[in-house]
């Protein structure tokens, strides 16, 4: 019997390998380790955050397969890692003294954090579906148990089975499509079924199609897409809110990683199938969540239904599919992270223990007792409602503007009108915060060194993102190089 | 022929035993029914020649698993359950209406084309000559080795999770 091992290529995997690592390392020591020692758990988790991204920065412009083409490296793959890096990042900056506040000080959370992002970070690299259904199980698993981490508050295991029950059963869709994939393709590699399909006389086989539907209901649950939304603002509301920031950007963006590098690329013999389901769908999403998100009052609830509306634009830039639509998708995503996270920074850090400020009404008169605070919120609601020089506005421009140039000229003027309509609920905070006197005393607010470094990150990438956009699309672009 | 019937028979029993799984009040009764479905799943595997998956099966699935779920049932002593939720009505019909559309729309695709899928690497007679259980274990440790491994974080993530949501004191 002669075994072929085949060739294994460690850089490949690197920034994986790295958390992976520094997750288990973290894992023994909160048993082991006293409870002094403990508490270094989340700057430990920082380091080997770092280590990664200096890999992905390193790595950057190489491109291999590795592992028998089970994982491919590419700009692409390493563009959503670093968006995945930083999320993670900002996340446990944003949870260290929450999770304290709380009394859940435990070192499994940032193990589970770290674990979700390695989830993530293979789903983006992924050159094989089996690979892609593993990435996306093993950050789902982490991030269920994440929304029920605050196992004393009923809310908070809602989210958690809520999420773990209709997770689960999307899985199940996704699991299904790639298997009546493989019936028809013979194969499970993203570059055998895009042989294969471009190969193969247009339209023949419908188990590919049906596999093809159910991998869009599979990635629409992940990255929150009308119909695929119910669970959102339940989930959103309950988990913890540091989660709450994690999941809408994390999963969002690794999703959309896979959903992109299959469709776009594996399926793009396909076009004609499926651009018009995604137009469908993207025009619910960007409706749905901005018209639901008006008359929220929890703002967790409000940002819940603004994550959908987001997924909807980005849908709009894939339904475009060329250079810039793609490039767009790409630069959009990494404006998200920083401003959504940025958002939920302050939600955590204006909420506490006991008074949680969750509702807009919370919010009134909050510029005169912080102005700085206030200020800081106000430039990520801009940056959500797409008013310049923020970078939710130039990331709303290209993809529009990418939409019209592919001759989706009804898809971008439904995308302006509803990014118009979401400036009035994104305002509306900002009205509070400076033009209303406030309902109540607000207790004196302690920001933690951690979170004041990660909401400077998150305003600092909001604007330069937006002032310097050239340099991140032509980033962009060269990332999605892999894919055209 | 004879296959033809063994397989109708395997997916009308394993359809049926399902359903009783869902719509069970006892949940004794359910994890019965589950272990019937999972026996007749072993059956399928047998009819497609993986005799492997099916040992595999009946050992993990009905066997170990399931007395796990009904060890899990017979010490929760679960009261008899409560409504807590009146769902919406209108709710309950769409769900119930578009279901039946995806699967009227998957049984018409299924049986309208005689479905004919391109052959992957190792067809059913190739996997004969060289052994079931050697054609697996070589590609779990060749071309499948990093899904593997990344199983292995999976379920050191679903150990940590259980762990955490589940274990009195942290």
């Amino acid at each position: 019997m002669n075994l072929v091992i085949p060739e294994i290529n460690w850089s490949a995997i690197g920034p994986e390998l790295t958390l992976s690592i520094t997750a288990m390392v973290l894992l023994l020591l909160s048993v082991v380790a006293s409870p002094t020692a403990r508490r270094a758990i989340p700057y430990l988790s920082l380091l080997g955050i770092a280590f990664a991204l200096l890999l992905c920065i390193s790595l950057w412009g190489k491109s291999a397969y590795a592992f028998n083409r089970m994982v491919v490296l590419d700009n692409y793959a390493l563009f959503f890692k670093i968006i995945f890096l930083i999320t993670t990042a900002l996340t446990v900056l944003m949870s260290i003294r929450y999770l304290k506040e709380q009394g859940y000080e435990h070192g499994e959370y940032y193990v589970l954090i770290l674990f979700a992002a390695v989830g993530m970070m293979f789903m983006a690299s992924a050159a094989d579906l089996i690979i892609v259904f593993l990435g996306l199980e093993t950050f789902s698993l982490a991030i269920y148990v994440l929304a029920g981490f605050f196992r004393a508050q009923p809310k908070s295991i809602e989210s958690s089975l809520k999420y773990f029950l209709l997770g689960a059963f999307s899985t199940g869709f996704l699991l299904y499509g790639i298997a009546l994939i493989y019936g028809a393709t013979g194969t499970t590699n993203l570059k055998g079924i895009y042989e294969f399909v471009s190969k193969a006389p247009a339209l023949t086989d419908p188990l590919l199609l049906i596999g093809m539907g159910l991998l869009i209901v599979g990635f629409g649950f992940k990255v929150a897409s009308v119909p695929f939304h119910m669970w959102t603002p339940d989930v959103y509301e309950g988990a913890p809110t540091s989660i709450t920031a994690f999941m809408s950007v994390g999963p969002k963006a690794a999703g959309f990683a896979a959903f992109l590098r299959v469709f776009l690329y594996a399926l793009s013999p396909l076009q004609t199938d499926w651009i018009w389901i995604l137009w469908v769908l993207a025009v619910l999403t960007m409706t749905l969540g901005n018209v639901v998100a008006i008359a929220q009052k929890n703002i967790k609830r409000m940002l819940a239904y603004s994550s959908i509306a987001h997924a909807g634009y980005i849908l709009v830039a894939m339904v475009a599919a060329d250079e810039l639509g793609t490039a767009s998708v790409l630069y959009y995503m990494l404006a998200y992270a920083f401003m959504n996270l940025g958002a939920f920074g302050v939600i955590i850090l204006f909420g506490r223990k006991g008074e949680e400020n969750v509702n807009i009404s919370d919010y009134s008169g909050m510029a005169a007792k912080y102005p700085l605070l206030a200020a800081v919120m106000a430039i990520f609601m801009f940056s959500l409602a797409g008013i310049p020089p923020t970078a939710g506005f130039v990331g709303k421009f290209y993809i529009f503007s990418a939409a019209v140039k592919a001759g989706y000229i009804g898809l971008a003027i439904i995308g302006v009108l509803n990014s118009a309509l979401s400036v009035y609920f994104y305002l509306r905070i900002t009205v509070m915060m400076y033009m209303r006197s406030p309902e109540k005393e607000f207790a004196k607010l302690e920001p933690s060194p951690a979170m004041v470094i990660a909401l400077i990150i998150a305003v600092f990438g909001t604007l330069q993102i937006g002032i310097t956009p050239s340099h991140y699309l032509n980033l962009a672009k060269q990332s999605i190089l892999a894919l055209m | 022929m004879f296959e033809t019937f063994l397989f109708v028979l395997l997916a009308v029993v394993t359809t049926i035993a399902a359903i009783l799984v869902i719509v069970q009040r006892n949940p004794v009764a359910s994890a019965i029914y589950l272990i019937i479905t999972l026996f007749c799943l072993a059956g399928i595997y047998l009819l497609l020649s993986a005799p492997f998956i099916a040992v595999i099966q009946v050992l993990v699935y009905a066997g170990a698993i399931m007395v796990l779920f009904l060890f899990v049932i017979m010490l929760l002593n679960l009261e008899k359950e409560k409504k807590l939720i009146y769902r919406n009505r209108l709710q309950k019909v769409l769900g119930v209406f578009l279901g039946g559309v995806l699967l009227a729309q998957i049984g018409m695709i299924f049986s309208s084309v005689l479905l004919e899928g391109s052959k992957g690497k190792f067809p059913a007679e190739k996997v004969a000559a060289l052994g079931n259980t050697e054609v697996v274990a070589r590609l779990l440790f060749t071309d499948f080795l990093l899904p593997f491994e990344i199983v292995s974080v999976l379920l050191l993530v679903a150990i940590v999770g259980a762990i955490v949501l589940a274990k009195k004191q942290i």
